[in-house]
């Protein structure tokens, strides 16, 4: 009995902090923009979500590459298969790899930096203060710093998948011996942009929404107590990391398995 | 009689199940000092937060100017908060600005005012608590009553009608409390403004205040200006008034027995 009285409460919980994260997220978004005000708030957000998210996705991404071309080489050398080295480094990076790694580096540096911030902000009765002077936290605050996410995420994931080609190809062709105009003209006649590219994008932009909502509304709804917010920064990461794959499996079906 | 700004009738707040407050009554006068006085934890922040709207009671009206702030729409409560500031027990300076900037951030997000004009009316306000040099300077770089001071002028940036002030005194040195009581006298005697004045600081509070309100065990238990409280022989305004540390209100939180508890034989925890 009470173990079917904790799964109940548990699902009310569940289902109440659904309601309320899509009323936190609409009341943020859905209002007319002010480009004066809300531009300058969106591009110091894309800084320091976007920008400052670089150094570990550029270095995540190289040594990615380097290891798929380095494990793919010494699979397909075995078949005499290495010319097809090059695709199968791009496909794992453009269809899987970029936008579900970049997605959980950008939970574990961002989305936990975001979930900290608007926390301690509440701590520290910011945002009570915003209330009271008359301007809305969800439109200063919250809106930003989602519309960063949603923006910052594809474009990183794109720089991912970049650097882990050209990692692969320092291993592949540089370093194994793999034939350079072989990796690049197998690579582009195997790649198809719509099927593969695209289809990497809308991943990207589905984890960036889910990853960024999650941070921010951590953040918005935590206690405002030191261990609130640690409880509520390491919700962002757990949450954020599990959502990213089981969302990955869905559009992955979805999108290659018909 | 002065005209009445805010007035709170019949109000029941609860928190969960617990009553923090059981059906008061109160106005606040305009132009005026108006303490609101009680132990720690009786809920005196949470009345600054009912008429600002940031809570709504489970009962009664808290009219501001005639407006029921309960039943306020979400954006005519935004208007109608850009009459009235609160200066924080925290200060709650944005800790990503300067102090100018935190300054200046209610007069660019409400008016339209070019950049000199808002340099110049700053300043003023800076200059009025004594942090002009300070203006530089980030929120983690100031002391607690520097801090206390910035957001006092934040708060009076656009000369709002009413001020809520929470524990303004709280952990100030001797001269920020100077500051901080002189400006909220002179704020209301020079500029008109209606303070109210969440406090325990007894002394501070009986120097400024107009009319007092002292609340406990979810009641108002006591009201007057300065005199007649000092009057009043109610025993618990007086353990307040007097700050005896046992009377009405009990020094100890709700325990068992400390004999049972030390030798073992009662209840336990």
């Amino acid at each position: 009995m009470k173990q079917i009285h904790f799964l109940g409460q548990q699902t009310v919980n569940l289902i109440s902090g659904l309601g309320r994260a899509v009323i936190m997220l609409t009341s943020a978004l859905m209002h007319r923009p002010n480009v004066r005000k809300g531009l300058p708030l969106l591009l110091t957000q894309l800084y320091a979500v976007g920008v400052q998210s670089l150094i570990i996705i550029l270095v995540s991404g190289t040594f990615i590459g380097m290891v798929l071309a380095l494990q793919g080489y010494t699979i397909l050398v075995g078949y005499g298969a290495e010319a097809s080295l090059g695709p199968m480094v791009a496909l794992s990076l453009l269809r899987e790899l970029g936008p579900v790694v970049s997605a959980l580096l950008f939970a574990g540096r961002a989305g936990s930096a975001l979930t900290a911030e608007i926390g301690l902000m509440k701590a520290t009765e910011q945002l009570s203060s915003l209330e009271m002077m008359a301007v809305d936290p969800l439109r200063r605050v919250i809106a930003p710093r989602f519309w960063a996410g949603f923006i910052s995420l594809p474009l990183l994931a794109a720089i991912f998948s970049m650097v882990g080609i050209l990692g692969a190809h320092l291993v592949g062709v540089d370093w194994l011996g793999v034939d350079g105009g072989t990796f690049w003209s197998v690579m582009q006649a195997q790649v198809d942009f719509q099927g593969d590219i695209l289809n990497g994008v809308i991943k990207s932009l589905f984890f960036a929404f889910v990853v960024t909502w999650i941070a921010v509304y951590k953040g918005y709804s935590c206690d405002p107590t030191s261990e609130g917010i640690s409880r509520a920064t390491t919700a962002t990461v757990v949450q954020s990391s599990l959502v990213v794959l089981g969302l990955d499996f869905i559009l992955t079906a979805l999108m290659f398995a018909g | 009689m002065p005209k009445t700004l805010v007035d709170i009738q019949n109000i029941t707040f609860k928190r969960d199940e617990r009553v923090i407050y059981d059906d008061i009554s109160l106005s606040i006068p305009k132009g005026k000092v108006t303490a609101i006085m009680g132990p720690s934890g009786i809920g005196k922040t949470t009345l600054l937060r009912l008429i600002g709207g940031q809570l709504k009671p489970q009962s009664g009206k808290i009219l501001f100017d005639g407006q029921n702030i309960p039943g306020l729409s979400r954006n005519a409560l935004y208007e109608t908060r850009k009459r009235m500031s609160m200066l924080f027990q925290s200060g709650a300076l944005f800790s990503d600005m300067s102090v100018y900037e935190n300054i200046a951030f209610p007069m660019r997000e409400h008016s339209q005012l070019s950049e000199t004009l808002i340099e110049k009316m700053v300043l003023m306000k800076l200059e009025a608590v004594g942090l002009r040099g300070a203006r530089h300077l980030k929120p983690s770089e100031l002391s607690g009553g520097m801090a206390r001071r910035a957001a006092l002028a934040r708060a009076i940036a656009l000369d709002p009608e009413l001020i809520l002030y929470d524990e303004p005194f709280a952990g100030q040195d001797p001269i920020s409390m100077g500051v901080i009581v002189r400006l909220i006298r002179s704020l209301a005697d020079a500029l008109g403004l209606t303070s109210v004045v969440v406090s325990h600081d007894v002394p501070e509070v009986m120097s400024i205040a107009d009319y007092i309100y002292i609340i406990a065990e979810k009641k108002i238990i006591g009201h007057g200006t300065p005199e007649q409280i000092n009057r009043q022989t109610s025993p618990l305004v007086r353990q307040f008034i007097n700050g005896d540390s046992d009377g009405p209100v009990p020094f100890h939180f709700n325990a068992a027995p400390y004999r049972e508890e030390l030798i073992g034989t009662g209840a336990g925890k």
